[in-house]
């Protein structure tokens, strides 16, 4: 039984990228970015995933149903710049295989 | 003139525990810094999380290691210039350097070690047409002299503690505080948003939600701002000062224009020797910089700081033979005459 899920993620400059995500690494959405090298090192994830400084921030754009959001990061985007929405912090978003087919997009580097 | 042998730039955990390496070997460090206290992320961000791998630390708070690092420190007796940003650096015909930060404090020393983790940490500014003109003529980032607000009108904007506790703060010394943030939560201590909610009751504080500053008004100094609250026409609100406090964003800063070799915001090092940069004299360790297999744990600048001093041990003394030794033997002397060793064993004769 496959554990990668294929998801797409549009990087900031507009380019999309479909993926292949492992589902049993204890990865989240800002490490699979990183991983991937799809955000420039330093932008993205700076607070090292603890929901701190918003810059794994992403627009959801496929219907998926995704974790409740957390007290951390919904004060974090109420601080965060460029926010709709659909708002999500990649960091808080754990790869499980109901994440199939994910669509997100990277909000712009604040 | 600051005159050091080794200047750190960062006060990060890298940076102060660098002041301890470098001690062994009785060179003296001094640490410039762009946050107001020593620690880097780990005081500014997160001084409440744990870090579980630090060794011998089963589990520490971030700040506590800081506290744990400077007390460690002490005794070699660092100088800090912190709450300013090293901005240019100067190569002497001597080999040593003259650092000098954005508010002209300068520094001579032999050996420079950029221990700037991500970079320095600066305000986060909202994306206003005409903000950065107003900067300094009624926008601040950063409170540093209440008294400049005494009997002035006052915009706050942001919805975390810095902005709720100025608020506050400010609400007994400008004689009109208006705290604009764009949700009707508030992130911050129970007790501040407890305590706002009642100046704003007594009339003491406007706060406007959700809402946000889009614009700001005037000539050369900001005489309002332009406020949109969601549903309504945007209004503006006149005031003398514009305070928008969104947290720190750390960057590179101007150390990118040093002549460093970077790569990926980050400063290439050789690692298989003693973490030096393309500039001989200039090192980076921690954080800041990169190499292949490189990683970003806090350890792993500890590890690069203590290489590091040896290597600017012997740039700084090319004819002297230093034999490492371990601090359970040599025990460790301050520079403040303190010294630490091991006790010595009572010798008895045998009867």
């Amino acid at each position: 039984m496959s554990v990668d899920i294929n998801i797409k993620i549009t990087d900031r400059n507009g380019e999309t990228h479909e993926i292949v995500a492992p589902t049993d690494m204890a990865m989240n959405l800002m490490e699979v970015v990183r991983s991937y090298e799809l955000a420039e090192e330093g932008t993205i994830g700076i607070c090292g995933g603890m929901a701190m400084c918003a810059s794994c921030q992403c627009y959801v754009k496929s219907d998926h149903e995704l974790p409740e959001m957390t007290d951390d990061e919904d004060a974090m985007l109420a601080e965060a710049f460029n926010v709709e929405d659909n708002s999500r912090l990649g960091c808080q978003i754990q790869m499980t295989p109901e994440l199939e087919g994910l669509e997100v997009e990277l909000a712009p580097e604040s | 003139m600051i005159t050091t042998d080794i200047l750190i730039i960062g006060a990060g955990p890298t940076g102060l525990f660098t002041i301890f390496e470098a001690g062994l070997l009785k060179l003296k460090c001094h640490l410039i810094d762009a946050l107001p206290q020593p620690g880097g992320q780990c005081s500014e961000i997160y001084p409440k999380k744990p870090i579980y791998d630090i060794p011998a630390y089963p589990e520490i708070l971030a700040g506590d290691l800081t506290d744990k690092l400077l007390e460690q420190t002490k005794q070699f007796e660092p100088g800090f210039t912190l709450g300013e940003r090293a901005e240019t650096i100067d190569k002497q015909d001597d080999g040593t350097f003259i650092v000098t930060t954005n508010k002209g404090t300068k520094h001579h020393a032999k050996i420079v070690a950029i221990a700037g983790g991500l970079g320095s940490f600066e305000p986060r500014k909202p994306a206003i047409d005409n903000l950065i003109k107003f900067e300094d003529n009624g926008v601040e980032y950063i409170i540093k002299e209440p008294e400049l607000y005494r009997d002035k009108k006052v915009v706050i904007s942001g919805g975390g503690d810095s902005a709720l506790d100025w608020a506050i703060f400010l609400s007994d010394v400008a004689s009109e505080v208006t705290l604009i943030h764009r949700r009707n939560e508030f992130r911050g201590a129970l007790d501040s948003v407890e305590k706002a909610q009642e100046l704003k009751n007594l009339g003491k504080i406007n706060i406007i939600t959700p809402a946000e500053v889009k614009g700001i008004i005037g000539d050369d100094k900001v005489t309002g701002v332009v406020v949109e609250k969601k549903g309504e026409d945007a209004a503006i609100i006149d005031t003398d000062h514009f305070i928008p406090l969104f947290g720190l964003s750390p960057k590179l800063g101007p150390i990118a224009n040093w002549g460093l070799e970077i790569e990926k915001n980050a400063i290439k090092v050789n690692n298989a020797l003693d973490y030096q940069t393309n500039i001989p004299g200039i090192y980076a360790i921690g954080d800041v910089n990169t190499y292949p297999g490189k990683l970003k744990l806090i350890l792993c600048g500890f590890h690069e700081a203590t290489l590091m001093c040896q290597s600017a041990y012997k740039r700084i003394f090319p004819d002297k033979k230093y034999v490492m030794k371990y601090t359970t033997v040599g025990g460790v002397q301050g520079f403040d005459g303190t010294k630490k060793e091991a006790p010595k064993a009572v010798v008895k004769a045998i009867e």
